[in-house]
């Protein structure tokens, strides 16, 4: 997709270094696919899952390091190692980690004996970190589509239920269709402007006016990954699969690949600055935590409740994306890189208590089954009320400093009503949430509901994600400092510097 | 060591030690005893350390004192900032001096999930106290929210029939409310890059803030709506008696004797501290629903059958005379406001002490089940008497010194409102001493009744304090006014023109 000349014939030691999350967490997956076939299937979950787990560890490891190397450009400019893009590998992997920690207890419960559930966990993790750090669109595209698919199959690892097939099948069928837009999308782009790669585009648009092309351009990429995070009105499909789709499996698709598509539509949207982008995003945004939280108001599954939220949360999050000049875009990227962290932690945590109390074939799901639970199993209710606090946006939780950033930027960008319709949108989202617990704490449990013992590695995941809730809502600081000059690398043009920042910086572990 | 080296960090002693002691339950084994005995001498020191604010207090000063300003979070600029002054110093001490008693009188009627029961009542404590000493709009804020959680939770699990349905709608209605003083906080901090209540103020005045006169009138509101509800003033009350009747006895006393003060206590700092132009020109309105509150409050009160929604009635009354005093901008309104505040804390939260002593006895609060109680419960209906005076205001008792400044100041400002808010004393006295005839006199109409233990230890314990208190204010209001006048003086001489306009008008 770009002139031959610019492809450089041997890629160098740098530009390898530049993947190494990518890579390490390949090999860690392939390494389990070959091993799966070896390993007695009696232990199989246990040693998959450990070689899994470690894979992430490596990852992250590998993050780090490559965060410590010189940062820059790779593969012929089409990826790019930034800030910005080590963030998301960061919170992408880790979420990844926690998941799979979450998922020995869930599988052993389930019956599930298939070690390629924690090699398609990594596959995916590959996808999402290509996402943020690709810079090429349809290097990106192939990103998406290697997430993508690892997850339709995740969706529809509970075999022998036909909810989760169902879940597994829309997805897939729905999945691809959006991402078709997104391609669409790209493709357009290049007519319009000869280039797929963003930062050519970016400076193609500078010089001349945008035209009609490059709105319907931009508006089919927003389709595709509006689907992605669940953004209204591309958000149909999310109540249905969520609840078919194996518990944890669920926590991670709700968080890490909208983490990554919202990675993307970060660079999409700010680098590609086309005017006019703002009332689509506006409207989404609106449309978004409406439908989201009145859906939820009425669910009485909390998997399709949690689903709902997500959707709700997706248009909070959007309302970052509605700024329009480059001093409010700063604070909007910043805002929506904690607000993506923030959520993580607290719904992958939430989605970990839910699967624990799903028990075998995911019974317990409903409201009524978390009657009494406070009184049964306090430890696990108080952490479950935790993430729920934070899910509505209490005080000294993360979820409240990531609402808390995204309605600053938008006021000072002078977004009142859609601040307004936020604000409203967070206080009948309480109500849902206050459900849960009001379930928890202050009814008695009509019907005996097994709650088993917390295996070590759920405990640990929730220790990790409970942290992480806590520590963004109290010391929020470092976090947002390193989302703050991430949004400078996306930004060049703000920073007044142009082109990549070559010094690395000291980044925080972001999990 | 002088004790007062520990002045620059009291205010955190006194807001933390009982979240610590919460902490210290989680990790203790569930034996009932020990958990109440520490959570009473947890809250028993953190009412004597409070005691070193009025001790240390410069009464002459009308400015924060205890001061404590740390940076915490950089982006936003928030900072860790406590100081008090007369107006909350006091709010402080009356809920340290509530939470021993709170514990005291659960201390036999609490028997299920006895370790829960008193984490959330210490972690309430810690917030409550959080509200009257932050100074920093967010950490006031998260304050402001953190009392909701323990209380609801108390209502919620510890509470009767209705438990689940009145803490929804305890939550949900002081939530949605806190939501706009959540937006206008928000658009302070946008336009002046700070959250600290003095730096705003001192912005405002000196006119630094942009777009502020166009946005004034909502941010007033916002902040306003966030306070009226807490109060909660007429027409926002009907969470209120749902709240009391279905709430344990300590979730009552610290609802009416201190949650509601932060409504109050919020209009005087934040409505009046931060505009006071907007608080001039609503005046008008807020101080006719404070007169409805008065009157309305006090008629429905009266044709009560239950005796607790009856007391929670009284409140809305009582607190409508705050608002009352608060929005006349006179020297003796507001201090009057001030001392309703404390003494309304001390009666009525004596009163719902009583009203669980009973209820305890027969499970119900219906007055219609008692009668003739003087005869086998004499100890109870003295005690019961004496704190139903100082409600109702009489002179030498709390109420009286109260309500008199409040209605000596609205007269002030008009005289029509002095008149109108002097009737609700006289409706006060009306429906209590009404419930009171009708709980203690005449014949024992239920032979049931006949059986009634008397007040046991622990219950005198807990509501002679009261009795006490209520008793030393009102011989001795100077002690407590000594503080308040100064305070009151700084806040009033913010806004100077308005007193004159209001006065003259």
């Amino acid at each position: 997709m770009m002139p031959l000349a610019q492809i450089q014939a041997i890629p160098q030691g740098a530009d390898y270094i530049r993947i190494l999350p990518e890579l390490v967490l390949s090999i860690f997956g392939i390494v389990i696919m070959v091993l799966d076939p070896l390993v007695d299937e009696e232990k199989s979950q246990k040693t998959l899952g450990l070689i899994g787990f470690i894979g992430t560890l490596a990852g992250l490891a590998s993050t780090w390091y490559m965060a410590r190397q010189p940062w820059g450009l790779a593969f012929s400019k089409t990826i790019r190692v930034d800030g910005f893009s080590i963030f998301f590998n960061y919170l992408v992997i880790a979420i990844a980690a926690v998941v799979i920690l979450s998922s020995f207890e869930y599988m052993a419960v389930q019956k599930i004996r298939a070690g390629e559930y924690y090699a398609l966990i990594l596959f995916s993790a590959v996808g999402m970190t290509l996402m943020s750090s690709a810079i090429e669109l349809v290097l990106i595209f192939i990103g998406l589509e290697i997430s993508s698919i690892s997850t339709y199959i995740l969706a529809g690892f509970r075999r022998n239920e036909a909810s989760s097939a169902e879940s597994s099948l829309k997805y897939f069928l729905l999945g691809s269709f959006a991402t078709a837009f997104f391609l669409y999308g790209v493709a357009l782009m290049f007519g319009a402007t000869g280039s797929t790669n963003i930062d050519i585009i970016s400076q193609r648009l500078q010089s001349s006016p945008a035209e009609m092309l490059v709105y319907t351009s931009m508006a089919l990429m927003f389709v595709g990954l509006g689907f992605k995070v669940a953004a209204a009105p591309f958000h149909v499909w999310t109540p249905d699969v969520y609840e078919g789709a194996p518990a944890p499996v669920v926590g991670f698709m709700s968080t890490a690949p909208k983490a990554a598509a919202f990675a993307v539509l970060l660079r999409v949207v700010f680098s590609i600055n086309v005017p006019g982008r703002f009332w689509f995003l506006w409207v989404a945004a609106a449309l978004s935590m409406t439908l989201g939280n009145v859906g939820a108001l009425v669910q009485n599954n909390v998997k399709r409740l949690l689903a709902y939220s997500s959707i709700a949360h997706a248009g909070y999050l959007l309302v970052a994306f509605a700024m329009t000049t480059p001093d409010t875009s700063l604070n909007g990227i910043s805002a929506a890189m904690f607000y993506t962290a923030a959520y993580a932690a607290m719904n992958v945590g939430a989605f970990a208590v839910v699967s624990h109390l799903a028990n075998a074939g995911e019974r317990y799901v409903n409201l009524e089954d978390y009657e009494g639970l406070g009184r049964s199993s306090p430890l696990l209710a108080a952490t479950l009320t935790v993430f729920l606090l934070s899910l509505i946006g209490i005080p000294m939780t993360g979820g409240f400093f990531a609402k808390f950033y995204v309605f600053s930027a938008a006021l000072r960008a002078n977004l009142i009503w859609l601040t307004i319709i936020g604000v409203l949108n967070s206080a009948v989202g309480a109500y849902y949430y206050l459900r849960i617990i009001v379930v928890m704490y202050m009814r008695e449990s009509r019907k005996e509901v097994p709650v088993g013992p917390v295996s070590l590695g759920l405990a640990l995941a929730l220790a990790i994600t409970f942290v992480a809730t806590l520590y963004l809502g109290i010391l929020p600081n470092r976090v947002l400092q390193v989302a703050q000059h991430s949004a400078h690398d996306l930004l060049p043009a703000a920073s007044g510097a142009a082109g990549v920042a070559q010094n690395p910086r000291p980044t925080g572990n972001t999990n | 060591m002088n004790t007062d080296t520990l002045s620059p960090y009291i205010l955190t002693l006194v807001t933390f030690v009982p979240l610590a002691g919460a902490l210290l339950l989680t990790v203790l084994p569930r034996r009932d005893r020990d958990i109440r005995v520490i959570a009473f001498l947890v809250s028993l020191i953190t009412f004597g350390l409070s005691l070193h604010l009025p001790v240390y207090f410069h009464r002459v000063i009308g400015g924060f004192q205890f001061e404590i300003d740390k940076s915490w979070i950089s982006s936003p600029n928030i900072h860790y900032h406590m100081a008090i002054d007369g107006i909350s110093m006091w709010l402080v001490v009356l809920t340290t001096f509530l939470t021993p008693l709170c514990v005291l009188i659960s201390w036999k009627t609490v028997h299920d999930r006895v370790k829960e029961f008193f984490i959330l009542l210490l972690i309430l404590e810690t917030a409550l106290i959080g509200v009257f000493t932050s100074l920093d709009l967010f950490l006031f804020y998260f304050f402001w929210e953190a009392t909701l959680i323990p209380m609801a939770l108390l209502i919620g699990v510890f509470g009767h029939e209705r438990k689940v349905y009145a803490a929804v709608k305890f939550f949900m209605y002081t939530m949605i409310a806190s939501v706009f003083m959540l937006a206008g906080i928000l658009w302070l901090y946008a336009h002046t890059g700070s959250f600290d209540f003095v730096v705003i103020r001192d912005l405002i005045s000196r006119g630094q803030v942009s777009n502020f006169p166009a946005a004034a009138q909502w941010l007033f509101l916002g902040f306003f709506i966030a306070f009226a509800v807490k109060v909660p003033l007429f027409p926002f009350h009907t969470w209120l008696p749902d709240a009391h009747v279905e709430a344990p006895t300590a979730g009552s006393v610290l609802l009416a004797g201190v949650l509601l003060k932060m409504g109050t206590y919020g209009m005087l700092r934040f409505n009046l501290g931060l505009f006071p132009e907007q608080s001039r020109s609503n005046a008008s309105w807020i101080m006719a629903l404070a007169l409805i509150g008065i009157i309305y409050g006090a008629l429905v009160a009266m044709v009560q059958p239950n005796m607790k929604k009856l007391i929670a009635y009284s409140s809305v009354s009582h607190l409508g005379f705050v608002v009352l005093g608060i929005f006349s901008f006179t020297q003796s309104g507001l201090n009057g406001a001030m001392f309703v505040m404390l003494a309304h804390g001390i009666s009525t939260g004596g009163l719902f002490m009583l009203a669980g002593i009973l209820h305890e006895r027969r499970h119900t609060y219906e007055i219609s089940e008692f009668g003739g109680l003087a005869t086998p419960m004499p100890v109870y209906a003295t005690s019961y008497l004496f704190i139903v005076l100082a409600s109702v205001g009489l002179p030498l008792l709390n109420g009286f010194v109260g309500e008199f400044l409040v209605l000596n100041g609205a007269f002030q400002a008009k005289p029509i409102y002095g008149i109108l808010g002097a009737t609700g004393v006289i409706w006060s006295a009306c429906y209590l001493l009404w419930m009171f005839q009708r709980v203690f006199y005449g014949k024992v109409t239920h032979p049931i009744n006949n059986g009634l233990a008397d007040m046991l230890g622990f219950e005198k314990a807990a509501v002679w304090p009261c009795a006490i208190a209520a008793m030393v204010m009102g011989v001795a209001p100077i002690l407590w006014l000594a503080a308040i006048d100064p305070a009151v003086q700084a806040t009033l001489n913010a806004l100077p023109q308005m007193v004159s306009k209001v006065v003259g008008q």
